[in-house]
């Protein structure tokens, strides 16, 4: 029976077109940042570079490969992907009310429950679509563009140079738990979605929280580093780029295979499982509880 | 009493200039035994130890032609290439033409006595200012070598050498250097924050970077292509 809802739901949310236009604008997106690169590149890569140029002889076509580029196109978008999601999310339970069809919807042999989990789970399904869209062009379509080499990922006070044969099981692990991030704000939107009885108000609200944690997270202000950040889960959706940390030996060199932190990607993994559980939780709770009229 | 005085002054002189004779007689001898080298082309492993660069050990191949070309290539991946590694080639100090040299007396430097001269060119047009060598007498080899540049800084190379000493070609060299801190923007790169910048925060950061050069084969006098160095 929850294949069954899981399909319904899956139906209903591509055969909307607005469904589309978030995979046409990631599209578009990473075409045109690829298409930026190839033609002022080296401009970008001396951004990063530009203190070390009287030190180091910089490799500036080696490092502009189709890794970098990924990393680069997803650090671009993966900040606005939320907006998307919720824009599906935020739609699923107050869209059936504001069209009249949650009364409908509710009175069929199915508990509540049963329901809004198909419909998380349709979301989940829409989001980890988003992304294996995004990793298509981003990864294979930067591939086929740049090339491939090794991976230079510049932080804010030091770079990581990863082998290529090293990169792309990376790659894989980050768009997983990019998937679990997105799937956080599906939670959340769909949460917000019980409580409405419009779409707008939903997307609005979840694209806010969004807005305002991630702006809190880079006032890098004593008081929200020690009391917000480590708890928001803006901090956490982050963690796909801990897998580009990589860790050094001794004597300065890399090793391959390693993260530079594994604890805390395990640490944020949780957290943002815990944020979905809550956001389910409460969901729940609240659909079962709530009097639907429309 | 009154002749001693210039005497003095006069023996000192020529002892200084006997010594400056004296340095400048053993680089010509160290150079004659670097010049059998007319070209090499070397297969290495380099490891970088810049306290801002995570960076894997890296295969590169060095290539140099007398009297002053050298490159360092990374042909199977990216590295960061200290500038001052083109000081590997010792020529660079053993071909300068216009300079004088002082002996500094002894010294022993990875197991060997050696002999330091300091080196000053005179032209203003060298890209060097001054550079200490220690060399080891008895073998002709430059075992330390600290050279300031104009635009650079100041490099120091530590070598060793065992199959290729004949030739003058270290098997081993440890390239330091100044580095300058690497910083971008705040919100520039959005990172994760995984706990290591705290940790970081409280440790002071060297201001020197090492580059360790380890040499597994060479190719000597069997021609390199001008193209290489484009």
């Amino acid at each position: 029976m929850f294949i069954e809802l899981l399909k319904i739901e899956l139906y209903k949310i591509f055969k909307r077109p607005r469904t589309f236009i978030a995979f046409g604008a990631i599209a578009v997106i990473i075409l045109l940042v690829q298409f930026a690169l190839k033609v002022n590149g080296k401009d970008f890569v001396q951004f990063y570079t530009d203190s070390q140029a009287d030190t180091f002889d910089i490799p500036y076509e080696k490092i502009l490969n189709g890794y970098f580029v990924c990393v680069a196109v997803l650090h671009m978008i993966l900040i606005h992907v939320p907006l998307l999601v919720a824009l599906i999310a935020g739609d699923m339970i107050s869209g059936e009310a504001s069209l009249g069809t949650l009364r409908l919807l509710a009175g069929k042999p199915v508990t509540r429950t049963q329901l809004l989990m198909a419909k998380f789970s349709a979301s989940t399904v829409y989001v980890t679509l988003l992304l294996a869209w995004m990793a298509l062009f981003a990864l294979l379509g930067s591939l086929l563009i740049f090339g491939t080499e090794d991976l230079v990922v510049f932080k804010e006070t030091d770079l990581h140079i990863i082998k290529a044969g090293d990169v792309i099981w990376r790659f894989f692990a980050a768009f997983v738990f990019a998937a679990l991030a997105l799937t956080t704000i599906a939670a959340m939107a769909l949460m917000f979605s019980v409580f409405s009885e419009n779409s707008l108000g939903p997307i609005v609200a979840t694209v806010c929280v969004v807005i305002v944690f991630t702006i809190v997270q880079q006032l890098r202000v004593p008081v929200f580093e020690e009391t917000v950040n480590p708890w928001s889960f803006t901090t956490h959706m982050l963690g796909w780029k801990g897998f580009f940390y990589v860790e050094k030996n001794a004597e300065g060199a890399t090793i391959t295979g390693s993260i530079e932190n594994p604890a805390a990607l395990l640490r944020s993994g949780l957290i943002l499982t815990g944020y979905i559980a809550l956001f389910l939780g409460i969901s729940i709770r609240s659909f079962n509880k709530k009097d639907i009229l429309s | 009493m009154k002749p001693v005085f210039p005497l003095l002054i006069a023996a000192c002189i020529l002892l200084s200039a006997a010594r400056a004779q004296g340095a400048k007689e053993l680089l010509q001898k160290v150079k004659a035994k670097y010049d059998k080298v007319d070209d090499y082309t070397a297969t290495a492993k380099m490891k970088t130890n810049v306290v801002f660069i995570k960076a894997p050990v890296a295969t590169i191949k060095v290539y140099y032609k007398k009297p002053d070309k050298i490159k360092i290539k990374n042909e199977s991946g990216v590295s960061f290439i200290p500038r001052g590694s083109a000081n590997v080639n010792m020529n660079n100090v053993l071909g300068l033409s216009d300079f004088e040299a002082v002996e500094g007396g002894m010294e022993k430097t990875g197991g060997v006595n050696c002999k330091v001269i300091r080196i000053f060119p005179l032209s203003d047009e060298e890209s060097i200012t001054r550079a200490t060598l220690y060399i080891d007498e008895s073998r002709l080899l430059v075992i330390r070598s600290v050279i300031s540049t104009k635009e650079n800084g100041t490099y120091e190379l530590g070598m060793s050498y065992k199959k290729y000493a004949e030739w003058g070609l270290p098997d081993k060299v440890e390239l330091s250097f100044n580095t300058r801190d690497y910083k971008l923007p705040k919100g520039v790169t959005i990172d994760y924050d995984n706990g290591t910048g705290k940790e970081k925060a409280g440790e002071a950061t060297p201001k020197k970077g090492k580059v360790e050069i380890s040499y597994t084969s060479y190719i000597i006098n069997k021609g390199v292509p001008d193209s290489v160095f484009n």
